[in-house]
């Protein structure tokens, strides 16, 4: 989603390859969705069109994978634009859980909307552990952790409105189907 | 191998019920986390495996024998041998220094008093607070003091802690680091934990979970009564 800008931010630090941005990538962000060196190459290509990047260094007719990118003047006040505003929180509920549930709700009886919300606990529980252990770790570094604890925090929101949500199930229902 | 076993433990508070007939196992070295919303009843469930609280009906056994039925003076001593209990609120002795209320389960069990306190000191060395070692507990933050009390529940290697809520009264951080600490000392030296939370980040800690409604266990798919895979092992 913001792919642009964290290879800008990557780039703040002095000019890199594409494989040296896609390695510094996995590494702070190790929890991100993966990113494929074509995405790299792509978002340069467009970052490089709209002047927030120039090739540094040539080797240029040797391909994009030897040509080396730094940031321009523009694309450091993009960067620090990007950096200085604040997003807003939450304006919409969007998520499939939240959305599947009422959904399901909408379609099916209290007792099919109750047993999807408890596999989805199930599965939500699961992976918190797994995370949990990631982070346990005593070899983990600080990215690690920071990324984990991000993910853990939100599944244990989604934990609480589950439980909260199974126990208000019944009554919604009523409300919904009057 | 089961260690602490209760069946059909039933508990009630002059006309309020608070267990209904509770059955769990306990195996060795494995961590159980007891969940569920306030007054289900999590902590009595917690009292009565540990001996502290006498079933009104159903037995607890530890290592194949009844515990329920033994004298306090004989459950207490089982509390400073095999058990270890943790609560909120760390509940030092006012009026001892850390090392000294790391060192008394210690004493207690007849272990000399130079032995007892570079085992506190280990001890607290072990949850970052040796540099608290003669202050008092008024001297102290919370979060220091739940990390000496951390510190007193494990310092006899007991077989089985039980943890009440260890770190409800922390931060997120300090919670975890306090859990993080306390969970992975209790793996090296298998010991049992029992963790009492409504939190569920605090019980992806452990290594399967009961939830309790009303008194019973849950069975309707609710509690992850077996180990997941990905589980903390
Ligand atoms: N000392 C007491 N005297 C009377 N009733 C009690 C006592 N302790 C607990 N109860 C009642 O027994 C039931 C179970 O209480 P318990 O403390 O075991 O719940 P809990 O699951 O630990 O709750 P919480 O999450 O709020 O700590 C509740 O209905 C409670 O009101
Ligand atoms: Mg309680």
């Amino acid at each position: 989603m913001s792919t642009p800008h964290v290879l800008l931010g990557l780039l703040a630090a002095g000019s890199r390859h594409g494989y040296e941005l896609k390695r510094a990538h996995d590494e702070r962000l190790p929890r991100a969705r993966p990113l494929a060196f074509g995405q790299v190459y792509a978002t340069l290509g467009r970052l490089e069109r709209d002047g927030l990047v120039a090739a540094a260094g040539q080797d240029r007719a040797a391909g994009p994978d030897r040509t080396a990118y730094a940031l321009t003047g523009e694309g450091r006040a993009t960067l620090d634009q990007w950096l200085s505003t604040v997003e807003p929180p939450m304006p919409y509920v969007a998520s499939t859980l939240f959305t599947k549930v009422v959904v399901a709700l909408l379609v099916a009886d209290v007792d099919r909307a109750r047993t999807y919300l408890i596999a989805q606990r199930a599965a939500h529980t699961a992976r918190l552990r797994e995370l949990t252990t990631v982070k346990a770790d005593p070899a983990a570094t600080l990215s690690d952790v920071v990324a984990a604890d991000f993910a853990i925090a939100h599944l244990d929101a989604d934990l609480r409105w589950l439980h909260a949500t199974l126990d208000r199930v019944a009554d919604w229902h009523r409300e919904v189907h009057p | 191998m089961t260690q602490l076993q209760a069946r059909g433990v039933v508990r009630a508070y002059g006309p309020t019920p608070a267990l209904r007939g509770v059955t769990l196992d306990v195996t060795e070295g494995e961590i159980v986390a007891v969940t569920g919303p306030s007054g289900c009843g999590k902590s009595t469930l917690l009292h009565c495996l540990a001996g502290i609280l006498r079933p009104d009906a159903g037995e607890v056994s530890w290592r194949g024998h009844r515990i329920d039925h033994l004298s306090e003076a004989a459950r207490s001593r089982l509390r400073r041998t095999e058990f270890g209990v943790l609560f909120q609120f760390g509940q030092l002795v006012a009026e001892l220094t850390a090392a000294e209320n790391v060192a008394l389960p210690l004493l207690l069990a007849g272990t000399g008093r130079r032995e007892a306190r570079t085992a506190a000191l280990t001890w607290l060395e072990r949850f970052g607070v040796a540099e608290l070692a003669d202050l008092r507990p008024g001297e102290m933050s919370g979060g220091q003091q739940q990390r000496c009390a951390t510190a007193r529940a494990l310092v006899t290697e007991p077989r089985v802690l039980f943890a009440d809520e260890p770190t409800g009264a922390l931060d997120t951080l300090t919670g975890e680091q306090v859990l993080t600490q306390l969970v992975r000392l209790a793996r090296e030296q298998r010991t049992a934990v029992v963790l009492v939370t409504h939190e569920p980040r605090i019980a992806a800690y452990a290594d399967r979970e009961i939830v309790l409604r009303d008194g019973l266990v849950d069975h309707t798919g609710l509690g992850l009564d077996v180990p997941l895979a990905g589980g903390s092992r």
